[in-house]
């Protein structure tokens, strides 16, 4: 049990710290990188809550594919980033201002908050004793697979989306045109070369 | 010392915030906003597995899913947003983004 406290205090500081670092960092190259270190520590917190399924998938989905890409629109970009922080001090008070509301707003909802008396009751799908991946695929696959569905949709589009907006076709590139090699009039043919006397 | 849900709940409002208040003070540049926003899309889904456990409903952890497939989704289209602005423009900025501006 201390064990458990322990490592859930060490994740959720690795966690903040680094979450402070993502938007306080000056090279977003950075704040890419304590990104992940953000994504990980809450996959820790995700095993310590019995989540094993979501923090492999954390881990796998952000760090393997979403902190890469945004780690090459980083580098791909040439921007000037130090330009980009110009106007940090003088947003400073406004962002400091609602951040302090709004964290303070949260903490009074978290003191003043408690479970309802039936809450407890009666759980839609109750954990399973057994692995979490097995039960999780259990009700994923029948009880929620039109949300399954909907989430493949979601990515589809987002596929698609992506795609259409980034793809160009310059001027100056060749391609192949199937119509138009079909379309050819038969004006070259094959002859049969003597050998030592070339084509006349 | 035991660590109850609503030491979750505050990590993810503390997180929450962060985001919020990335999205204030990087106001230029578009790439830590939508870090920002990856940053409150986890804190949401901590509050959602950390219900999911303390109440014994799975139920939480299939929302979870999901929130993490519109979250990288959204990344997605925002990072080639990003992209075929910068080549239209050559710029990132969100000072630079008001040609649909009256």
């Amino acid at each position: 049990m201390i064990i458990s406290a322990i490592f859930f205090y060490l994740f959720s500081a690795v966690t903040i710290g680094s979450g402070m670092m993502v938007i306080g960092s000056r090279n977003p190259v950075h704040s890419v990188l304590f990104l992940i270190l953000a994504f990980v520590n809450s996959a820790g917190l995700f095993m310590l809550l019995g989540a094993e399924f979501l923090a492999m998938i954390l881990v796998v989905v952000y760090v393997g594919a979403v902190a890469v890409l945004f780690l090459f629109v980083v580098m791909m970009l040439d921007v000037d980033f130090v330009q980009l922080r110009q106007g940090f001090l003088s947003y400073l008070p406004i962002g400091a201002v609602i951040g302090v509301v709004l964290l303070a707003e949260l903490i009074v909802v978290l003191g003043g908050w408690y479970f309802a008396p039936t809450a407890t009751a009666a759980p839609v799908v109750p954990l399973a004793a057994a692995s979490n991946t097995a039960a999780l695929g259990n009700i994923l696959y029948t009880r929620y697979v039109l949300f399954f569905q909907a989430a493949g949709f979601i990515l589809l589009v987002a596929m698609i989306g992506a795609i259409v907006l980034t793809l160009r076709h310059k001027a100056g590139v060749k391609r192949q045109s199937i119509a138009v090699q079909v379309a050819r009039p038969a004006i070259i043919d094959i002859r049969k070369v003597e050998p030592g006397k070339g084509l006349t | 010392m035991i660590v109850g849900l609503s030491h979750y709940l505050t990590v993810a409002a503390i997180l929450f915030t962060l985001g919020i208040f990335g999205i204030f003070i990087n106001r230029k540049n578009v790439i830590v906003i939508l870090m920002s926003v990856e940053l409150i899309l986890l804190a949401v889904n901590l509050n959602l597995v950390a219900f999911s456990s303390f109440l014994g409903d799975l139920v939480g952890q299939v929302y979870a899913l999901v929130v993490l497939t519109v979250a990288a989704a959204e990344a997605a289209i925002g990072l080639a947003i990003v992209v075929a602005f910068y080549r239209n423009r050559g710029s990132i900025a969100v000072e630079d983004i008001n040609m649909m501006k009256g």
